[in-house]
């Protein structure tokens, strides 16, 4: 990287820049080098970033209005809908905000799996990374519980009884997390608080996740090492911010669409009836981005074997780079994970619908092996492909399959002229 | 310009996708043609007011609506009474303030910033008066309902007799489109049970459809605000986005890739 070497024109820049070195840090995200063959696929960091902002900022503007208090919860934010200028936008940008950041990550997720990039040198990335995840999963719980509707309120009894699977002491957590012997108001201003605390955590993360990936620079679709800034880069600015740019308008039409058109389409009607803790709804179902691991915790007979069940699925993927032995980072080479990995965004996509379907009959079973299938490919199978999988032959740098064509023909080619 | 195309279609698949999931308790709802849905919709401006009537002589005798105002009555986007008509219905009702200089309740007449009178001051009260069961706040029950405005149409047409079998208690009553048949409700609506001021015909069906799209107002009072705005954002982040795309190719044109 060129950084060290960077050193402001003007006189006032050079002194700023020796007792802050800011303006070194402005040179090296612009000057960043990008592999220049990065698809769309790789914008969503830049959209998860949009997300993050907006829901901060819609947030912070929600708060000045909300009340956090079970006996006036559900009518302030009415008060948000009807009373406080565009207090109906700023409420919908944030809901769907939430949906919408969560349909990015899990792309920007699935991208990671599909081309390695969480493979070393890059393993502390994608920790960080599922760090952020499990943070996003509780601020988006906590937030749904403001409104204190009916899903709300159910959705945080039936979340928070999980701890009491814990053996001895469970019943002690849930009371301890509760604030008392049931869901009330203590509960409510305690996930509040929780809720505005927990994107900023996030957002202190996004930085070190952010860091973390400048040290390597970021991996790319055909999955090797490059020299950096070489012929295979390009600068950050101006040609990454403009594609960003270009994916994130389009990821923002989607966006505004749900926001104007069809605004309570993800949430749930019962959520628009207030909390009443006497009567409970007839399917308690969480939020369409919780359903995956909602349907892992149904499929296993026993509470607390659930619950553990539940976690692993999200941490298996910390052991991921451990997990996957093979040393090509791309599935553009490997022919068998290839095939392997859609058909465990399938099983995702199943355990989804599965969690949305009442727990019985088929929909149970159907659950119970996709929840066997999620594990026995983490465990089993990507460890297993490593030693066995015959990879196709890799470039050499990234700037031959782009002349080429599609890396996949460049590998090919490859390969023809090797048995010439 | 492919992969584009393959990002659209991944992001469609997804949003449809969670709708389905959402959708799949679906029961075949009466259907009519409401103002209010598609990119440009609008309340019907007299249906509203027809609503509002119905709603107050009918439905209020047992449901509260109790996050909306009577200044709400006049504003842009919903029945646009005039202020003076406004102010009259608010007028209309007896409003309990205080406490005054002496300490003492009193009640006076509505005001435009009052809150809507509820018929019963409590919870409970409601259900006392109508043998344990309490009749919804209709604020948000539009949204508050699986089916929407189509269940509601549908639930207010949707008395009949109980097939033979089933058998009522007292006070229950038979209703094809409500979740698990059975009512506390008795059916609200008969052939002009209210007199339409603009000469409109009151049947039931008619009245179905004024009163419910006066509470899809009532649930979403700003709705042709949020659609006007959203066609003109929608247009404006095409236009942007079409304008970056040719930036894009111009910027990637210097080096030997493609975008």
């Amino acid at each position: 990287m060129s950084d060290h070497d960077y050193r402001p024109k003007s006189k006032v820049g050079q002194w700023f820049n020796d007792r802050l070195p800011l303006l070194t840090l402005a040179n090296h995200l612009t000057d960043y080098p990008t592999p220049k063959n990065l698809n769309y696929w790789w914008t969503f960091g830049g959209i998860l970033t949009f997300c993050l902002i907006t829901q901060i900022i819609t947030g912070l503007t929600l708060a000045m209005h909300y009340i956090a208090h079970a006996d006036m919860a559900f009518e302030s934010v009415e008060h948000i809908m009807r009373d406080v200028n565009y207090g109906w936008l700023i409420r919908y940008i944030h809901a769907n905000g939430a949906s919408m950041f969560f349909l990015a990550v899990y792309i920007h997720i699935f991208r990671s799996l599909f081309y390695g990039s969480y493979k070393a040198p890059r393993e502390i990335i994608w920790i960080i990374g599922i760090v952020i995840y499990l943070l996003m999963m509780a601020a988006a719980f906590m937030g749904y519980v403001l409104p204190w509707g009916q899903m709300s309120f159910w959705g945080a009894t039936v979340i928070t009884n999980l701890f009491s699977a814990i053996p001895l002491v469970g019943e002690g957590i849930v009371t301890w997390l509760w604030g008392g012997y049931s869901v009330d108001n203590p509960t409510l201003t305690r996930f509040f608080t929780l809720h505005y605390l927990i994107p900023f955590l996030i957002a202190g993360l996004v930085i070190l996740h952010i860091w973390a990936l400048h040290v390597p620079g970021n991996n790319n679709p055909v999955g090797i090492d490059i020299k950096k800034p070489s012929k295979d880069t390009v600068p950050f600015h101006p040609y990454i911010v403009i594609k960003d740019g270009f994916a994130l308008l389009m990821f923002m039409i989607v966006f505004a669409f749900f926001v104007f058109y069809t605004p309570n389409i993800l949430g749930h009607a019962d959520n628009y009836i207030e909390a009443n803790p006497m009567v409970t709804p007839a399917h308690i179902v969480p939020e369409w981005y919780l359903l995956p691991f909602y349907a892992i915790l149904r499929s296993v007979p026993d509470k607390l074997l659930g619950v553990i069940a539940m976690l692993s699925a999200i941490l298996i993927l910390a052991a991921l780079p451990w997990l996957d032995t093979s040393k090509i980072r791309s599935a553009v080479f490997r022919p068998l994970y290839k095939q392997f990995y859609w058909i465990l965004v399938a099983d995702v996509l199943i355990l989804g619908y599965m969690g949305a379907m009442p727990a019985e009959g088929l929909y149970l079973l159907i659950a119970r092996v996709a929840t066997a299938y999620y594990f026995l490919h983490f465990l089993v199978i990507l460890p297993v492909l490593g030693f066995k999988e015959r990879t196709l032959p890799v470039p050499l740098s990234i700037t031959e399959p782009i002349l080429g064509g599609s890396p996949n023909l460049a590998a090919a080619k490859h390969r023809e002229s090797k048995i010439k | 310009m492919k992969k584009l195309f393959k990002l659209i279609l991944i992001l469609s698949f997804f949003s449809l996708n969670s709708v389905q999931t959402f959708a799949a308790e679906k029961v075949d709802y009466l259907k009519t043609d409401w103002s209010f849905k598609g990119l440009f919709g609008k309340f019907d401006r007299a249906a509203l007011q027809r609503g509002y009537q119905v709603y107050t002589e009918v439905c209020a005798s047992c449901h509260s609506m109790k996050y909306l105002s009577y200044r709400n009555l006049s504003e842009e986007g919903g029945p646009e009474f005039s202020e003076a008509a406004a102010k009259a219905i608010a007028a209309s009702f007896e409003v309990a303030d205080g406490p005054n200089a002496d300490g003492e309740m009193f009640t006076r007449p509505g005001k435009l910033s009052d809150k809507f009178v509820m018929p019963y001051d409590n919870v409970k009260a409601a259900q006392a008066a109508n043998g344990g069961a309490y009749p919804p706040d209709m604020s948000v029950l539009v949204k508050a309902r699986g089916g929407g405005v189509d269940y509601i149409y549908s639930l207010l047409q949707g008395y009949e007799d109980p097939p033979s079998g089933v058998t009522l208690d007292d006070g229950v009553y038979y209703n094809k489109y409500m979740y698990g048949n059975k009512i506390r409700m008795a059916a609200p609506l008969s052939d002009g049970i209210v007199e339409y001021g603009d000469g409109t015909n009151a049947s039931v069906e008619q009245m179905s459809k004024d009163v419910t799209t006066f509470l899809m107002w009532a649930a979403e009072p700003h709705l042709e605000a949020r659609h006007q705005m959203g066609f003109k954002a929608i247009v404006y982040l095409i236009i942007l986005t079409i304008l970056v795309y040719f930036s894009m190719k111009k910027i990637w044109s210097r080096v030997e890739s493609e975008v």
